[in-house]
């Protein structure tokens, strides 16, 4: 953890883990859009690349340990994902992170997109780690409580 | 600079350097090749029908890194041989298998360490210590209808014939057939992980595609590493 002082000026990032470009692009755009989130980094890795640069649906752990690098200005990072081996890519990219970042990642189990929203719009007011992991982990119980 | 730590062993008859482990990658690698019909039919009854694609893809990437680099002419060391192929597949399998086989062989590159060659034992350790990676990447248990129903006895067959005093060639026949044996025992069991266990009961009746794949990954270490078997009838 970084010092009060510094804390104050920085913001958690947000990582977005998709197979898809196209779902993790329309997730960021609705984000940008519904939640105001100009100022909060929120990064994507999603898809794979095929050998003759075709876009492949996927998750590669090396470029999700890239954009948690992206994402973070000292704050830490919340990771959304959307399902099945998006979720072992992020453990996996926890694993190829410096061993500082390691410990301000948090891969979130909060749904894809609910999940991005509250993160982002609590990233945004400049809540601390602890606290938007927490309110993004927490937003399947808002829908499941029908809020 | 490599070093000589526990484990480790001077290149030679027996000993697991980078020559060994490349040609067992080559021969993993056409293994896939050959068998990735079959491997994305076995995902097509359960799964998503890529398994076979998927790690083609990814093998046929490793397969251009090694044509490039040539590590088994130079002094690559065995861990940075394994980390190269390890980050080879995660950025092209994109499947669970790529971040799964891709944690197998970087947590085998961390057990090696920088080392020329490994004994026995040292690539034996390696192993276990690849498949311990797996099991905590994917918190899945042996039956849960994985790629762990073939490691797993793969690596107890592998110590196992180890500690009675086998070789390497020994030791790593006996982890094929055990492999082979696993994954067969796949087919009535419930998926209890990945897209298969969306399907539930329904996933019962059909042999676990990564299980196949994890198979075919100890059979060409067997067929590659180690030397020929010392005793016994031979592997088929």
């Amino acid at each position: 953890m970084g010092s009060e002082a510094a804390a104050e000026e920085r913001t958690v990032g947000v990582v977005l883990v998709s197979h898809s470009r196209a779902l993790a692009a329309a997730a960021l755009e609705m984000a940008r859009q519904m939640a105001g989130t100009g100022a909060v980094r929120i990064e994507t890795a999603a898809g794979v690349s095929g050998p003759d640069g075709a876009d492949l649906l996927g998750t590669d752990a090396s470029a999700i340990a890239e954009a948690m690098q992206r994402a973070d200005d000292g704050a830490g990072v919340v990771v959304l994902t959307d399902l099945g081996s998006a979720l072992l890519s992020a453990g996996l990219a926890l694993d190829l992170l410096p061993d500082g970042l390691r410990d301000r990642v948090v891969v979130s189990p909060g749904p894809f997109v609910e999940g991005l929203m509250i993160a982002a719009i609590a990233a945004g007011t400049g809540a601390p780690l602890a606290s938007v992991a927490e309110q993004a982990g927490a937003a399947l119980l808002m829908k499941q409580s029908g809020a | 600079m490599a070093t000589q730590t526990a484990g480790s062993a001077e290149p030679g008859e027996g000993s697991v350097d980078a020559a060994a482990l490349t040609e067992w990658l080559r021969a993993v690698a056409a293994s896939i090749a050959e068998h990735a019909t079959e491997l994305t039919d076995l995902d097509a009854a359960i799964g998503d029908a890529d398994h076979g694609s998927n790690l083609d893809r990814g093998m046929s990437a490793l397969v251009g890194v090694l044509d490039e680099s040539h590590p088994e002419t130079g002094d690559s060391t065995v861990d940075a041989l394994l980390k190269s192929a390890a980050m080879t597949l995660i950025s092209t399998v994109g499947g669970a298998s790529g971040a799964l086989y891709g944690t197998l062989f970087l947590r085998m590159a961390a057990a090696a360490g920088p080392v020329n060659a490994l004994d026995a034992k040292g690539f034996a350790a390696a192993l276990r210590a690849g498949v311990d990676g797996v099991v905590a990447r994917g918190k899945a248990e042996l039956q849960d209808k994985t790629m762990l129903d073939a490691l797993i006895p793969a690596c107890d067959a592998l110590d196992a014939a180890l500690a009675a005093g086998g070789s390497l060639a020994d030791g790593l026949q006996a982890a094929a057939a055990a492999a082979a044996a696993g994954r067969d025992a796949t087919v009535p069991l419930v998926a209890r992980k990945g897209r298969a266990s969306y399907l539930g009961e329904r996933s019962a009746g059909h042999q676990d595609p990564g299980a196949t794949s994890a198979t075919l990954i100890v059979e060409a270490a067997a067929a590659t590493l180690g030397g020929p078997p010392s005793a016994g009838p031979g592997g088929g």
